[in-house]
């Protein structure tokens, strides 16, 4: 009955511990790389030529670094996209939480899900070949290359990820309130609007922080959609595509965007993870 | 009108907005579908399959990008799976629920909310620069690795929590170590859920660009890559580059790639959900 | 302070003393001190929450498993303390089995691959055919003429009670001294109980057995000692008949006449 715990245990346990370990590395890979990056940028050029031109052309002679053309195209781009993920997620939510009967929900909800999987080059290539030309058909002055089409479709693309979150807060919402509103008199409109939806907010917060988070960080489709420079993303992608020599300062401008990018889109997702 | 007709007014009101938001995203999906399939119609052929990407729009064919997908999927999963469900089995099986176990889940679930975009400027400057791996397919299948890591970690150990605790109390009972129960109790029971999740991670790895596009693969490449430290392309990549040429074939030679591409991860995701469906009569 | 009546047949196999259990800081059995009869089926009577399952489970060392948890006291197995610290707690279950209140067959195993399951599991290799040990162990475990047709099905394809015997049948086929049960006819509809109570009179030949149970009638039934706890203590233990009849203690048989449950 007395024996030693044989090593190949601690082996295995030492070995999967480092497997989970890899996982700090890789994080800890991200962080180093900006950081380095960014921090060797900002030898070279100001805050203030970041924060306060508004111009950003870091591959001209002249080059210049304001950074707020491209924050703002990804605004742009990241707010149309939740204004069309919004209603819809929310009330496709609604009808699969609140409405559909349990046999409608087993179909519907997969279907829904099929539209997380298209990948998002089809997306950006239907944004390209299809949404913008009938975009230009009502809106003549439509450039070929637009945050507008981008936008919608990514609020498509969105859609069943706001709405999956969104449903998971509305049945959260125990059923007691529901019983409670309905006993008092009230139908099941002003029950969902008043009592369900209002006591669902936090969740419903998160699940806006999360798509708009997704939203903010798609490339593909303003890659192919919107031009190069239009939102942040989407100079990054063009960057790595062009010829831009390392370890120049035009090069480490992908860092500082990079950066950018993932100081906002962190701060959405922990956002997102204080209302679950 | 009485307060009872009116609001069942109300509420059929919200029954067609329901409806149609519902309706209106497989809508514009089903436009897209057959938007993407007409445009592909002429370019779709055997020849397109078969051969690489060309300056003549009419013969620029698939064949390269579809084998360095392979490749790099094939690699990724390799790098990407033994750690990730190692990772998956130390969290759930053995860290309980100490500062380290917490540590590690929050960054797993910090990586996986990064955009995908970032991980490829990663993978420029670790892979592609300092390890002087160069633009290859090692470089892009270990940046794809990153990327697809967080997803199987995440999805293994959901699958390890299915498991009922009562089965691992029945194989240490009998005496067995904790990775002998894990072993032969706990992962044939979480197999199943695990492939789902590889799977999953798969596909994302499939349809995934632009980390690609940063690592600055090489988006012209006419033959399919031989080996770890060649150069390679990508479904998506070949896509997005002819997406971007002006001319109306390369736009339906695009379209073409978009149509394989999607069969390809359909045919994936349907084996998943029939997995995750044999994953749950199991547990039952 | 517990009335404990040492047993004067048979040899003393598992002997307890001032085993105290904790979760956290709350402590959960005060001072238990017993002596378990080989060969002999004891039982482990008490109300709710008295600490019966915790009892058991310091037995064979689950207890501690449980994040917080820990014992401290001597609980010696022929003599020899399994709190020792050069002791292996994974060695000691392969002396000290376990049955538990829902039958947990693994699921991804046949029946065959199941009563195997702790040899192979534990790596033993097998001095005889496996075949062998497989009859063997499930005519021990009065299950051999229902499933002998049958041994490449699921585990889980057999009825509750069925699935039960399997799991002791699995627990007898690595050969312990000692089978702990925990509950385990809670389960189980009463002509399912009975296969099982039938069965603990022929294992007690072999086997030292601990059984925990909710039922007094079952107690009074199958075995030949019994412990009573309340609150955590260890109140009497005794010859069944003797505790029945003439329970030394008030507590004892207030319990028994069912002044409280």
């Amino acid at each position: 009955m007395i024996a030693l715990r044989p090593r190949i245990e601690r082996l295995v346990e030492a070995g999967l511990g480092a497997s989970a370990g890899l996982s700090i590395a890789a994080t800890a890979l991200l962080v180093v790389t900006m950081a380095l990056e960014v921090t060797r940028f900002f030898a070279e050029v100001t805050p203030a030529q970041v924060l306060f031109d508004t111009v950003w052309a870091p591959l001209f002679a002249a080059p210049r670094y304001g950074i707020w053309p491209l924050l703002l195209g990804t605004v742009v781009t990241t707010l149309l996209a939740v204004a069309v993920a919004l209603p819809l997620g929310l009330l496709s939510a609604v009808f699969l939480a609140e409405l559909a009967s349990p046999r409608t929900r087993r179909w519907l909800k997969p279907t829904l899900e099929v539209l997380a999987g298209v990948p998002t080059i089809a997306y950006g290539f239907f944004a390209l070949t299809i949404v913008t030309p009938a975009l230009q058909r009502v809106l003549p002055d439509l450039p070929g290359l637009n945050t507008l089409s981008p936008g919608l479709v990514m609020g498509v693309m969105i859609t069943p990820l706001f709405g999956s979150i969104a449903e998971d807060a509305l049945v959260a919402v125990p059923n007691a309130l529901r019983e409670a509103s309905l006993a008092l008199g009230a139908n099941r409109l002003r029950t969902l609007a008043l009592v369900v939806l209002p006591a669902a907010r936090p969740g419903l917060r998160a699940a806006l922080a999360l798509a708009a988070s997704r939203a903010m960080g798609e490339t593909m489709i303003v890659a192919i959609a919107a031009g190069p420079s239009a939102t942040m993303t989407a100079y990054i992608a063009q960057v790595g595509l062009g010829d831009v020599p390392a370890e120049t300062t035009a090069f480490r401008t992908l860092f500082v965007v990079g950066a950018v990018l993932f100081a906002l889109t962190l701060t959405l997702n922990q956002l997102a993870r204080r209302g679950r | 009108m009485s307060a009872a007709a009116s609001s069942s007014r109300g509420e059929r009101g919200l029954l067609a907005a329901c409806v149609f938001a519902v309706a209106a995203p497989l809508l514009v999906l089903s436009v897209l579908v057959v938007g993407v399939v007409v445009q592909a119609a002429p370019h779709l052929d055997l020849e397109f399959l078969l051969s690489g990407p060309s300056r003549f729009a009419d013969r620029a064919g698939i064949y390269p990008a579809a084998l360095g997908s392979l490749a790099l999927i094939a690699l990724t999963a390799a790098l990407a799976v033994p750690v990730g469900v190692g990772a998956a089995i130390y969290l759930q099986e053995y860290a309980g629920r100490g500062r380290w176990a917490r540590l590690v889940e929050t960054n797993i679930a910090t990586l996986a909310g990064v955009p995908s975009v970032l991980y490829g400027l990663v993978g420029l400057e670790v892979f592609v620069r300092a390890v002087g791996l160069g633009r290859s397919l090692a470089s892009g299948a270990l940046t794809l690795a990153m990327l697809a890591l967080p997803i199987v970690i995440i999805a293994a150990r959901e699958a390890l929590r299915a498991v009922p605790h009562e089965l691992r109390e029945a194989g240490l009972a009998l005496g067995a170590t904790r990775w002998q129960m894990v072993w032969q109790v706990v992962l044939p029971v979480a197999a199943p859920g695990i492939l789902t999740g590889i799977i999953l991670a798969t596909s994302r790895a499939l349809g995934e660009a632009a980390p690609l596009l940063v690592l600055g693969a090489v988006v012209f490449v006419s033959d399919p890559p031989t080996g770890w430290s060649s150069p390679f392309t990508a479904l998506p990549l070949q896509v997005f580059q002819w997406a971007s040429r002006p001319q109306e074939a390369f736009a339906q030679a695009a379209a073409a790639g978009i149509v394989v591409l999607m069969v390809t991860l359909l045919m994936l995701n349907a084996a998943a959900i029939v997995l995750r469906d044999r994953a749950r009569r199991r547990g039952a | 302070m517990s009335v404990v009546t040492p047993s004067n047949e048979g040899a003393r196999l598992l002997s307890i003393a001032g085993l105290n259990a904790y979760f956290g800081p709350t402590q959960v059995l005060h001072g238990v001190t017993l002596d378990i009869a080989a060969r002999r089926v004891t039982a482990v009577i008490g109300p709710s929450g008295c600490g019966k399952s915790t009892f058991i489970r310091c037995m064979n060392r689950m207890h501690e498993l449980v994040p917080g948890a820990r014992c401290e006291g001597a609980v010696r197995l022929d003599g020899a303390d399994i709190y020792a610290p050069e002791v292996d707690p994974v060695a000691l279950r392969r002396r000290v089995g376990m049955v538990f209140q829902k039958p947990n067959p693994f699921p991804t195993m046949s029946v065959r691959e199941n009563v195997l399951a702790g040899l192979r599991l534990t790596g033993r290799r097998l001095s005889e055919p496996e075949d062998a040990v497989v009859e063997r162990t499930l005519r021990r475990a009065a299950l051999w003429d229902e499933v002998k047709d049958r041994l490449a099905a699921p585990g889980l394809s057999l009825s509750v009670g069925q699935q039960q015997r399997l799991c002791i049948a699995r627990a007898l086929a690595v050969e312990p001294d000692v089978l702990l049960m925990d509950e385990p006819c809670a389960s189980l509809d009463p002509i399912a109980t009975a296969h099982i109570e039938d069965l603990l009179s022929t294992l007690k030949a072999t086997y030292t057995i601990v059984m925990v149970t909710h039922s007094m009638q079952q107690a009074a039934r199958v075995s030949d000692e019994t412990a009573f706890f309340l609150n955590g203590e260890l109140i009497e233990a005794t010859h069944t008949d003797a505790l029945f009849t003439a329970p030394r203690d008030r507590r004892t048989e207030d319990y028994i006449t069912g002044k409280f449950g």
